[in-house]
């Protein structure tokens, strides 16, 4: 069954996690606590990506493109 | 550094073996070549040095990978953070704390307690206790019955079930030559002592305490270990923290190895010399040292060391590895020092015929001014020895604390010695010693071999009884002793401060008395653990040492 196999896996992973960060050995508060922390800073990071990256990526793709288009004559217009 | 005379011994492409370290590959690790140079480059194992060397030396430590390291120190750093905010709760009351404190009404004086340096204690140490102190209740052979206990509040205190695991296969032990037995002639021996003798002596040597058991013991581990005279010593611990005082003082110098065992530390410390501290197994650190002090003598005044002492040991427990004794004992000729061989682990374990580190080497024991060892790992029983010279042996009977304070062995223990020593010579009529012997040499082997291949970081010595598994991060030592005790395999871990901060292990001892099943069965558990928590770190790029090209004459001088 892939499903089981995959699963199996995915919880081997979790235990590589649990047992490099240690949180293997701290008590059931402390790993909520650990993880809440965790999550929240891996949501915040992921959010903040969402927003900014395809702007920055735009931005950056209007300017090369400024770069090499003024070579060809072309009429280059901002799109916002 | 290049050695012109030496290019004509070994090619270009031979890498730096045995301790070498040159600034081009920057800080090695000693005993530890890292990149070979070309993969196609032949290592083979003449003997290069004169003979010193009469078989093939292969010791190596590979490498910790780069990601472990970061990835050990990272959970760590959670540790302590952990750490720090439990003791804040501690500190506010909100949580009980149960580690000692003092009373309230003493709370204005100076501190009992020093809470910093406990820190590791509490916050690490206690997480994963229950891999250690571990109760057995049966003799400790190769299985080995164990109290089955619980905590409930996360190994602050421990409640026993009431059950007995039974049949733990034992790696923890050091039962090297398996006399750790409840039948056999050993016990009736040691028992028919006991109806005799009883168990008490009430006395020290120098008393009423020197019993007729005691001057045979004394010869028969003289003629062991092929020295004039030998004594023995109830403790082993004791023996070397207590007589080493005896033989050096102050005005005399002490070289030690790095990693050389805590009553080695205690006992040159206690004595008042001076001590230098040489790398491990490093000899041409070693030579340096010797060089410096016959050059410039003592610190201020310029004079001559009374006395230089070089303290080094068989085998080292952590580490597995084996000290370079013809390299030591060519350099204690060439700057008349003395040399003091501690074989705590080695007697008994290594040699064809179980003498020891001197016998593996194929060295006079005359060579060897001060050969001390212990009886707790290969004879079954508990004590140390020293063995020499008559007049120095005789000089310690008088001087030497442990001689002259400490109550003096155990009649039974006594005979268990003697019964085992004799069965190791052979003198007993059978051939059960030599078996033995064969039996761990190639238990060894095997062990290592199958180790290796699977792909563990082992630490060590080919011919090394002693296996040192690396674990690395800490939550890691905890789940392989737990993991391992599940599968009814007992293992001894090891982490901080015994070992480096992040170089914890797990030790393996090996004995005569595993047959080969249980070997197959403990090395198929490991594998089993070793990929649940994926411990195979090892990339192959181990370099086996080899012989370095010797001079008998000069060392070259390194930079470190």
């Amino acid at each position: 069954m892939d499903f089981k196999s995959m699963k199996n896996y995915i919880y081997w992973l979790y235990c590589q996690f649990e047992l490099i960060t240690c949180s293997y050995l701290m008590e059931p508060w402390e790993k909520l606590l650990f993880y809440t922390f965790n999550i929240t800073m891996l949501v915040m990071v992921l959010y903040t990506a969402y927003i900014f990256v395809p702007v920055h990526i735009s931005t950056a793709f209007q300017f090369f493109l400024h770069l090499f288009g003024s070579q060809h004559e072309n009429t280059v217009s901002i799109v916002k | 550094m290049e050695r012109p005379e030496r290019a004509a011994a070994a090619p270009d492409a031979q890498p730096r073996a045995n301790g070498c370290s040159s600034a081009a590959h920057g800080a090695l690790r000693n005993g530890y070549v890292r990149g070979l140079p070309a993969p196609d480059t032949k290592i083979n194992h003449i003997v290069h040095n004169g003979g010193l060397y009469k078989r093939p030396f292969n010791e190596a430590f590979e490498e910790t990978p780069m990601l472990v390291a970061v990835l050990t120190y990272v959970g760590y750093g959670v540790l302590t953070l952990f750490g720090y905010l439990r003791d804040f709760m501690r500190q506010w009351k909100i949580e009980k704390c149960q580690n000692a404190t003092e009373r309230e009404e003493q709370k204005d004086f100076v501190p009992l307690y020093q809470d910093f340096e406990n820190f590791y204690n509490r916050n690490l140490y206690m997480r994963i206790r229950d891999s250690w102190n571990r109760p057995i209740c049966s003799v400790p052979g190769a299985k080995v019955d164990m109290m089955e206990r619980v905590s409930h509040d996360y190994n602050w205190t421990f409640t026993y079930t009431g059950k007995v695991i039974k049949d733990i296969i034992n790696m923890g032990s050091y039962n090297y030559l398996g006399f750790a037995q409840k039948a056999g002639t050993c016990q009736e021996a040691a028992a028919k002592v006991l109806s005799q003798y009883g168990a008490g002596v009430c006395s020290t040597r120098q008393e009423m305490g020197n019993l007729d058991k005691h001057e045979e013991l004394e010869k028969l581990v003289a003629r062991f270990l092929g020295v004039e005279s030998a004594m023995a010593y109830g403790m082993g611990f004791a023996t070397n923290s207590m007589n080493i005082p005896a033989l050096v003082g102050k005005g005399c110098l002490i070289l030690s190895d790095e990693l050389n065992h805590a009553s080695l530390v205690l006992g040159a410390r206690l004595s008042g010399a001076t001590i230098r501290i040489f790398k491990h197994n490093n000899m041409q650190s070693l030579e340096k040292l010797l060089k410096d002090a016959i050059v410039h003598g003592q610190p201020r005044t310029r004079r001559p060391w009374k006395k230089i002492l070089i303290l080094v040991e068989g085998i080292y427990s952590m580490e597995g590895s084996i000290v370079r004794l013809p390299e030591v004992i060519a350099l204690k000729k060439k700057y008349k020092s003395y040399l003091y061989l501690d074989e705590a682990h080695s007697i008994g374990a290594l040699g064809p015929s179980g003498r020891g580190v001197v016998e593996y080497f194929g060295l006079n024991p005359e060579d060897v001014d001060v050969m001390m060892g212990t009886f707790t790992k290969s004879f079954g029983a508990a004590g140390g020895y020293i063995g020499g010279k008559k007049e120095l042996i005789d000089y310690l009977r008088t001087y030497s604390h442990s001689a002259v304070y400490a109550t003096s062995m155990s009649p039974p223990v006594v005979e268990q010695i003697i019964t085992s020593m004799k069965c190791i010579m052979g003198e007993d009529g059978t051939t059960v010693g030599k078996a033995r012997v064969q039996q761990l040499a190639e238990n060894t082997r095997y062990f290592r071999r199958r180790l290796k291949e699977m792909g563990f970081i082992i630490y060590g010595n080919e011919d090394s009884p002693v296996v040192p598994l690396m674990l690395y991060m800490p939550a890691k030592i905890g789940a392989f002793g737990r993991e391992m005790l599940k599968r009814n395999i007992g293992v001894v871990v090891v982490g901080f401060p015994a070992t480096p901060i992040i170089e914890s292990r797990a030790r393996f001892c090996l004995s005569a008395a595993h047959t080969k099943e249980m070997l197959d069965t403990a090395l198929k558990e490991i594998n089993e653990v070793g990929d649940l928590l994926q411990l195979k770190y090892s990339r192959h790029r181990l370099v086996p040492i080899l012989d370095r090209p010797f001079d008998e004459t000069t060392y070259e001088e390194t930079e470190d």
